[in-house]
């Protein structure tokens, strides 16, 4: 099955590229975009069937690669 | 004095290093990172570059490579393991470093040379150096040093903010720090001090027809402290 996570920087840490496209936005007449905060998207087949334990696995994946904890929230959709 | 470079797929300051650590009277090794061993070293040293491309986040999958355990290894029980730039990011992704480098706050890539004010010389890296602040080169987008506020604390509790940014009198301010790190911190130490990660690069500074050679004080100071 497929399991899909998002990771997002936490609220405080800088994120000059998120920066930069609410900038480009607003100079593109997108006057009401008052901040953009990019983050990373993850589609992840894993050969597990079961959504619990493949959940399960996908959250320990997060912990030890995917996210940065120090400056990272991640959430497995 | 034995050292061993660890290369990664994407590194390009390996060859550097390797010329200034010999210059100065290293037997060197490059090891690649495949390599489960590490034969026996004083030194290890994880270079600059771009190490499997950035992906992810920098220094995130260097992190996990197989030659990682035994950096593990050897930094746990003492031995001397020196990051520069991509290996500071490697450093701080394995969890032997706290914190994280985030990118440039003006998002350019920069490539400069930069003074930076040792700040703590009770360690094997800068023990009796003969200069306070030095003329070194930097080259990097992500080298934004960021920790959490208590991460920072205990930083500065411990003495464990090795290098800062300031101008050529050792002077730090706002103007100086060229990509807005927390507290101009260009380098900090592990508890033991045994590990170091900076962002600029002294190896790239070691003769006097480069901009300075200013990384010879670091090299020659470095050996002396390992004899």
């Amino acid at each position: 099955m497929k399991v899909k996570v998002i990771v997002t920087l936490k609220d405080g840490v800088l994120d000059p590229q998120g920066k930069a496209i609410q900038q480009t936005l607003n100079g593109m007449s997108f006057s009401e975009v008052k901040e953009v905060r990019q983050g990373k998207y993850f589609d992840i087949e894993v050969s597990i069937n079961d959504e619990e334990k493949a959940k399960v696995k996908v959250d320990e994946m997060c912990k030890k690669l995917l996210a940065n904890l120090v400056i990272e929230d991640y959430k497995i959709l | 004095m034995r050292s061993a470079v660890i290369i990664f797929p994407g590194s390009n300051c390996d060859r550097d290093m390797d010329v200034a650590l010999k210059k100065f009277g290293f037997k060197n090794q490059m090891i690649w990172h495949n390599d489960m061993e590490i034969p026996k070293s004083d030194l290890i040293v994880l270079p600059g570059g771009f190490s499997y491309g950035d992906y992810l986040r920098c220094g995130s999958i260097a992190g996990k490579s197989k030659i990682i355990k035994s950096v593990l290894e050897f930094a746990n029980s003492g031995g001397l393991v020196l990051g520069i730039c991509n290996g500071f990011q490697i450093l701080t992704e394995t969890g032997l470093l706290p914190g994280v480098l985030l990118q440039n706050k003006y998002q350019k890539f920069i490539c400069k040379n930069v003074h930076v004010k040792i700040n703590d010389k009770e360690n094997k890296y800068f023990k009796n150096i003969k200069k306070e602040v030095l003329e070194l080169h930097i080259a990097h987008n992500e080298g934004n040093y960021f920790c959490s506020d208590d991460e920072l604390k205990s930083l500065i509790n411990n003495n464990q903010i090795a290098i800062t940014y300031c101008n050529e009198n050792g002077k730090e301010a706002d103007r100086y720090n060229p990509n807005g790190a927390l507290s101009n911190i260009a380098g900090i130490f592990n508890k033991n001090k045994n590990i170091l990660g900076m962002m600029p690069h002294p190896e790239r500074v070691i003769d006097k027809s480069l901009s300075s050679d200013d990384g010879n004080f670091f090299f020659e100071n470095l050996i002396e402290n390992l004899k």
